[in-house]
């Protein structure tokens, strides 16, 4: 345990009764998608603002319109990544595809996106443009517009190039709650493609660690297949993407939101050769390196096979596989049958395996 | 893919899990000692495949684990200081020194760094000539060739704010004091593949004919560890003590002789600290005189900052396989890898957070307990 000064522990207990006490200031790991971000957000954001839709904890909030019947989604998202331009995208096309994704989640067809911009002072004019033209092409590749904004200004030092804010809404034109609390014991775990990619890409591009590789970033708007199949009449009981803390948070989340445990199979998990080999490397594990571009889903059993079949229709989720089932143990873990044949549990990383990458 | 597919099949390691079934007539405990082994085994589920006769217990080969606290404390000092920018391998930043680690230095306003190598802190030293660049020189014999070699080039190129806190600690006398513990129930050793690429083996030898013990220098993949363990327990049932090697693809009796002149030539033997062990003699490297000017604890005069350790973290127990993580009171409690109070909870390597992260499975056979050997 981190002791922290009396005065700090007085400080707290004074003006505020929650348990934070292991980490005086916000540290990088608070934003890694691990448990200390999750810590973070239950003691500070979720017992602030604590309401049925923040409490259900998904990617986005969906609710009822208050006249007229329909359903909406809303999400938003913030995007610091560094470098801005990577291989397969740059910071524009993160803060479209992230929050169009997060829509996604909720089973919403996305529509319209706000893009609020925080620069810092002496960026070239000629980066901010290029962001904006890639923007507009995710936004187009998409389906949706960006339809407000906000521009603020930095002192120099102060920013890193770019910060970008998206928020978005999307309609929800079927009546299926996608959410943990709908998956159901036996239902098939589909990942829609590749682990590790986006990452990967991210790490070798920073400073300090020199590697090189052909990994391009698999950032893709996921709205599309995941409307192919509630148009298709699959029931699909879940969604999540893999983004910060990769497929194994992501999972660990949908099993404790659930109380169900997930069974998985390492095998079955595709990883390209270029990303194992710099796991390998750096000592990552493919499984918990983020994705821009990747999402599991939960359907039936039974609707596993067609499923997969339209998911591998659309080029974005062509590799689409069953990686695994849920059972009927209420223990809320996510296990793993390992390349040997073993079995093992997937836990939450406690922060993050690489600094910063969205 | 190639060269790592082939020692991860799954039909192999029944295979070799079955002849051991079928050779292991009695108990035994065997030792493997890098983390990196401790990881792999627990990842991978390597010892559920075991026959229940053979017992693994966790040895002090993860740097991360050992490097004692006062070291992570005089780092804290020196990572705090406006004019350095501290690098180390990540693991390093989230273990707790007295008061914090250096993941809350870098928020506090440090410039602390992960990097993958020395030789990119040393270019961070030639580019940055108004900072001070600190290097954490942690590991055993694996990490200590590149290490040399940076200490090396910066004396070579003239660069003058660029410094190491040398933390760097050997195997064999860990071994040694394992094996000269009155409460010692190690009866063979899995040695490092890695530390041995580098050393070579023939310094295990005197170890294994002074305390019969069979050493067998072992992979990491999981069928370098089924093999490792399978040529242990022959060598036990058959009464044997040697010194073998599994890892023949990657080790020579020799090891790689050019990295072996090159840690000579930069750093000397010298007694060292472990972290929940104590001190041990002769167990550790320091910069030789030549090289003194890049030692980082005289340049910011922190030699005098000492610490004791967590009462309540049996972490010494653990590294010297006295105990299993799980039979620590703290553990998965108090102790978390959120929480650590002991290293080994913080490195992907440490016995505790292997443990912490892997466990407990439930269709594993219940763990081992120690005792009973």
């Amino acid at each position: 345990m981190i002791p922290v000064t009396d005065s700090a522990l007085l400080d707290f207990n004074l003006t505020c009764p929650l348990p934070i006490r292991d980490y005086p200031n916000v540290l990088m790991a608070h934003g890694g998608g691990g448990r200390l971000m999750n810590q973070l957000i239950d003691t500070i954001f979720g017992a602030a603002f604590a309401n049925p839709l923040l409490d259900q904890r998904h990617d986005g909030a969906v609710f009822a319109l208050p006249v007229g019947g329909g359903r909406l989604a809303m999400s938003t998202d913030s995007y610091v990544v560094h470098p801005l331009f990577f291989a397969g995208g740059d910071i524009g096309t993160l803060a479209v595809n992230g929050t169009v994704n997060d829509l996604a989640m909720c089973g919403a067809r996305p529509l319209y996106l706000t893009a609020g911009f925080i620069l810092e002072e002496g960026l070239p004019m000629e980066t901010l443009w290029r962001v904006a033209q890639s923007m507009r092409m995710a936004a187009d590749a998409a389906g949706v517009q960006i339809v407000t904004g906000d521009t603020k200004v930095v002192d120099r030092g102060k920013g890193d190039g770019i910060f970008i804010n998206t928020a978005g809404i999307g309609v929800i034109d079927h009546d299926q709650i996608i959410a943990p609390t709908s998956v159901r014991p036996g239902d098939a775990v589909l990942l829609s493609g590749d682990l590790g990619r986006h990452g990967i890409t991210i790490m070798a591009d920073r400073e300090g660690i020199s590697f090189d590789t052909t990994v391009q970033s698999d950032c893709a708007p996921l709205a599309a297949p995941i409307l192919s199949l509630i148009a298709a009449g699959i029931s699909v009981h879940c969604l999540r993407d893999c983004t910060r803390g990769g497929l194994s948070s992501a999972l660990v989340e949908i099993a404790q939101a659930s109380g169900l445990r997930i069974h998985i199979v390492e095998s079955a998990i595709p990883v390209r050769d270029e990303v194992r080999g710099a796991c390998e490397m750096l000592g990552l594990d493919p499984m918990y390196v983020a994705n821009e571009g990747r999402f599991v889903a939960f359907v039936p059993a039974e609707q596993a096979d067609s499923a997969l079949a339209l998911l591998r229709a659309d080029p974005v989720s062509a590799d689409a596989r069953c990686i695994g089932h849920v059972t009927d143990v209420r223990d809320s873990l996510v296990t793993l049958r390992s390349a040997i044949g073993a079995e093992r549990i997937v836990d939450m990383l406690s922060g993050e395996q690489l600094p910063r990458i969205c | 893919m190639k060269y790592l597919d082939e020692y991860r099949d799954a039909d192999a390691a029944r295979r070799y899990a079955d002849a051991l079934a079928t050779l292991v007539t009695r108990p035994w405990t065997l030792m493997e000692v890098c983390g990196g082994q401790t990881h792999a085994i627990v990842r991978f589920g390597i010892d559920t495949l075991l026959p229940p006769q053979i017992d693994l217990v966790h040895g002090p080969g993860c740097p991360v684990c050992v490097t004692p606290v006062e070291l992570i404390d005089r780092a804290i000092a020196i990572a705090a200081r406006p004019e350095v920018i501290f690098c180390s391998f990540g693991d390093m930043l989230r273990v707790p020194g007295t008061e914090k680690d250096l993941f809350s230095v870098k928020a506090g306003g440090g410039d602390v760094r992960i990097v993958y190598s020395p030789l990119d802190a040393l270019k961070l030293a030639k580019d940055n000539p108004t900072r001070q660049v600190v290097f954490f020189a942690v590991g055993f014999e694996t990490t200590a060739p590149a290490n040399a070699m940076a200490v090396h080039q910066a004396k070579m190129l003239g660069i003058k704010n660029f410094s190491i806190l040398v933390s760097h600690v050997l195997v064999p006398p860990a071994i040694e004091a394992i094996l000269g513990s009155p409460n010692c129930r190690v009866q063979a050793f899995l040695a490092a593949g890695h530390v041995c690429a580098v050393m070579g083996y023939t310094e295990y030898e005197p170890l294994a004919k002074r305390y019969s013990v069979p050493i067998v220098v072992t992979g990491f993949e999981p069928l370098d560890i089924l093999q490792g363990v399978y040529m242990c327990v022959k060598q036990l049932e058959e009464g044997r003590a040697e010194v073998e090697n599994q890892y023949a693809r990657a080790v020579r009796q020799n090891g790689n002789r050019p990295a072996q002149d090159l840690v000579a030539q930069v750093f000397g033997i010298t007694s060292r600290k472990w972290r929940g062990v104590g001190e041990i003699p002769e167990s550790g490297l320091c910069l030789r005189d030549d090289y003194r000017e890049f030692d980082a604890e005289q340049r910011f005069d922190v030699s005098m900052i000492t610490a004791e350790e967590d009462s309540e973290c049996i972490s010494g127990l653990v590294l010297q396989g006295l105990r299993k993580p799980q039979e620590c009171p703290a553990f998965g409690t108090r102790c978390t890898p959120d929480r650590p109070l002991g290293a080994t909870m913080v490195s992907s390597e440490g016995a505790c957070a292997a443990y912490y992260r892997y466990r407990p499975a439930p269709s594993a056979r219940p763990l081992a307990t120690l005792g009973k050997a």
